[in-house]
């Protein structure tokens, strides 16, 4: 407990540099998985090798989700500890955010249509 | 703690942080920097909203099959990539100190990303040139919009990464600039997620469709 608070403590002095650095490896580690991960979406469309296209788009959609977590940790730095959890925070939140506004934009906006009064109905109502 | 109720000489209590120590100069540059930086994602999300909503309204115009060459995308996506690396290089030298080197990966990171714009340019001259302006259709004004403001970003970015390479020169890689290097950092690293976005939803779900 009280080597926990000390370092606690001592952490606070440091807000500066609090933010955590990569190494030569870790770069170069996200590097090769993002050519990785750019690659096999950008040849699976150009050569059509899987037979379905929505199955195509699910894939390429999960490979960029994936490559979008390799350069937050890889390049960005994010961790739970970085800004004591601050900017963690912060992401969690425009995550949800966003996830909201595109989710919510996307459905409202396919479904326009959907509950709108047809159109000869509309024309007998004068 | 942050609520100091001992009373202080004057018998009264002081509401204040009463163990606050001295913060040194920029200590929350980097939060700050990146709530920022997810302030700029939720304005990329409203403009990725737009792009689902309206990117398939092509008014008879030209859809992503007949405007988009992959190839040039793929090169285009390798140009920001490797922009990325080479910035993590020069981080990496100023860690250690060394300004030459530091100030030799930044150029290398300017140049790939002038690269990047300098194809997206051309490809937007490209598509102009064919009749697919940005009032063509729904489809290209959310494009042009999206992938725009994309490139303005980098383009800012490129002028930040002058700035600061001539700061360096100057200056040398005093603690006010490193900060600054690492904010220009995030900046780019953050570019290079944004574009993620846009050629797997943009360019590949496009030709796709």
């Amino acid at each position: 407990m009280n080597t926990d608070t000390h370092a606690a403590h001592a952490d606070d002095h440091h807000h500066g540099d609090g933010h955590a650095h990569g190494t030569f490896s870790t770069y170069m580690l996200g590097f090769v998985l993002s050519v990785v991960l750019t690659a096999i979406p950008f040849w699976l469309v150009m050569s059509g090798a899987l037979p379905s296209k929505q199955i195509t788009a699910l894939v390429i959609m999960a490979f960029a989700v994936v490559q979008i977590v390799v350069h937050m940790i890889y390049f960005l730095h994010m961790s739970p500890k970085s800004e004591n959890g601050w900017s963690m925070m912060a992401l969690i939140f425009t995550v949800v955010m966003v996830a909201i506004a595109l989710s919510g934009s996307l459905w409202v906006m396919n479904h326009l249509n959907s509950n709108m009064m047809p159109i000869h109905e509309m024309t007998g109502m004068k | 703690m942050t609520v100091a109720v001992n009373p202080s000489q004057t018998g009264e209590p002081i509401f204040y942080l009463a163990d606050e120590h001295p913060h040194p100069e920029g200590y929350s540059t980097s939060l700050g920097f990146w709530i920022y930086l997810m302030s700029d994602c939720l304005i990329f999300a409203m403009l990725f909203a737009a792009f689902g909503v309206l990117g398939a309204n092509y008014a008879a115009g030209p859809a992503p099959k007949d405007l988009f060459d992959l190839s040039l995308v793929a090169v285009n996506t390798s140009m920001l990539l490797l922009s990325s690396i080479t910035y993590g290089f020069a981080m990496l030298t100023m860690q250690q100190n060394k300004i030459a080197q530091t100030q030799m990966w930044l150029l290398i990171t300017g140049l790939f990303g002038a690269a990047f714009i300098g194809i997206e340019l051309t490809e937007f001259a490209h598509m102009i040139h064919e009749g697919a302006t940005p009032q063509r259709s729904a489809f290209l004004s959310s494009f042009f919009t999206l992938v725009g403001t994309h490139g303005l970003h980098v383009t800012c970015g490129l002028i930040w990464l002058v700035t600061l390479m001539t700061q360096v020169w100057r200056f040398g890689l005093i603690e006010a600039n490193r900060r600054r290097l690492m904010c220009l950092s995030m900046f780019w690293h953050f570019l290079d997620v944004v574009w993620i976005g846009v050629f797997t939803f943009v360019y590949l779900l496009g030709v796709l469709r």
